[in-house]
């Protein structure tokens, strides 16, 4: 599929098939949740975004069922096809926004997304204790979503974020790399 | 945003908290049953409580400011739950003793809830509300109005909520 037509579909699903709800509501119910995370875990950074991932995860594992039905997309022929689905249609469908495919490794294994948008991350700021910027992901949900979603339809990824705006850098850029097509035969591994 | 990504962030929030609630308990030791759902609780209804609060803060700027403790609960019953909901509060009863009662004849985060006949579906739909009951608290309080807020449900997707408010609106 090329990336126009993907950029298509996603518009017109996003148009016509989404019920629609207020931004800021999602942004504050995210917000709550990483605040609360790191209260609870008290500045375990490393703790919260494994959580943020995991909740992430199990997310993925429901969204790609509506994923499908709504957006009767059919089966990818290659990774590159993948990605240029995952950031046309699946990011602009729920969250209507589509990060950058680039960045990708010789191997076409590899790509990045850049987020030049992020409504999870609207009106934040990270904790001012010197730590969180070095060592908070926010939107760590995210990577967990890809995650879970993917797996479900047999490819097992690894997704981490490289840069964040929120920590000061110039982007915000999440790596995506394959790692396995899962066999039909095995039942997905519980995590 | 789409809703979907509402509706399954906020189904995740429950195990979320249940996971956090072990999770930070077996530190001190394993917990009971009711302690748990305690922790869970408590949990859910402070995450509520600060979206209230947000979602207050945003969308109340524009209107005048509301003196009488119903125009706020009127407030919440159409403004909020529009917002967080996408429908209005079907009724709204009170007994002119600080006691409300919204009822939801149809409530959003049940719509989408399996109810398998003899299924304790009830006694688990209730942790759903532990989330709203804090948005409902939250936002209340922003507004000058301390008060208790319990849901209940008894016939799904029905939801039940009163609010008692406590002590007179502050100045």
């Amino acid at each position: 599929m090329s990336s126009t037509k993907a950029a298509r579909i996603g518009e017109e699903v996003w148009k016509t098939r989404i019920d629609k709800v207020n931004a800021e509501l999602v942004t504050l119910t995210y917000g709550s949740i990483v605040a609360q995370l790191c209260k609870d875990y008290e500045g375990d950074y490393m703790e919260v975004n494994k959580q943020l991932d995991k909740m992430g995860y199990n997310i993925g594992l429901r969204l790609i069922e509506d994923f499908l039905a709504k957006t009767n997309t059919g089966r990818c022929i290659n990774f590159r096809d993948t990605a240029e689905t995952i950031s046309k249609i699946g990011f602009k469908v729920f969250l209507n926004i589509t990060p950058t495919v680039t960045n990708w490794a010789t191997d076409n294994k590899q790509f990045s997304l850049v987020f030049e948008e992020n409504p999870l991350a609207d009106f934040v700021e990270l904790p001012d204790d010197g730590r969180a910027q070095n060592e908070l992901w926010y939107s760590n949900i995210l990577c967990g979503v890809l995650r879970g979603a993917l797996e479900m339809v047999q490819m097992q990824v690894d997704a981490h974020f490289t840069s964040d705006v929120l920590r000061g850098n110039e982007t915000t850029e999440m790596r995506v790399s394959l790692i396995r097509i899962i066999d039909d035969e095995l039942p997905p591994g519980d995590d | 945003l789409s809703s979907s990504s509402l509706d399954l962030l906020l189904i995740e929030l429950v195990p979320l908290a249940k996971r956090m609630a072990e999770q930070l308990a077996t530190n001190d030791g394993p917990l009971e049953d009711e302690e748990k759902r305690e922790a869970m609780f408590f949990r859910l209804e402070q995450l509520g409580y600060r979206v209230g609060q947000g979602l207050v803060e945003r969308f109340s700027r524009e209107r005048p400011r509301m003196v009488e403790t119903l125009d706020v609960i009127k407030f919440i019953c159409k403004d909020i739950w529009m917002i967080v909901f996408r429908k209005q509060i079907d009724n709204l009863k009170t007994n002119h003793r600080g006691v409300y009662v919204l009822t939801d004849n149809s409530f959003r985060p049940f719509s989408r809830m399996s109810v398998e006949a003899g299924g304790n579906a009830v006694l688990r739909a209730q942790p759903f509300l532990w989330f709203p009951c804090g948005i409902v608290r939250g936002a209340l309080a922003n507004m000058g109005v301390n008060a208790s807020v319990q849901a209940e449900t008894n016939d799904i997707p029905t939801a039940i909520f009163k609010i008692e408010t406590t002590g007179a609106k502050a100045a």
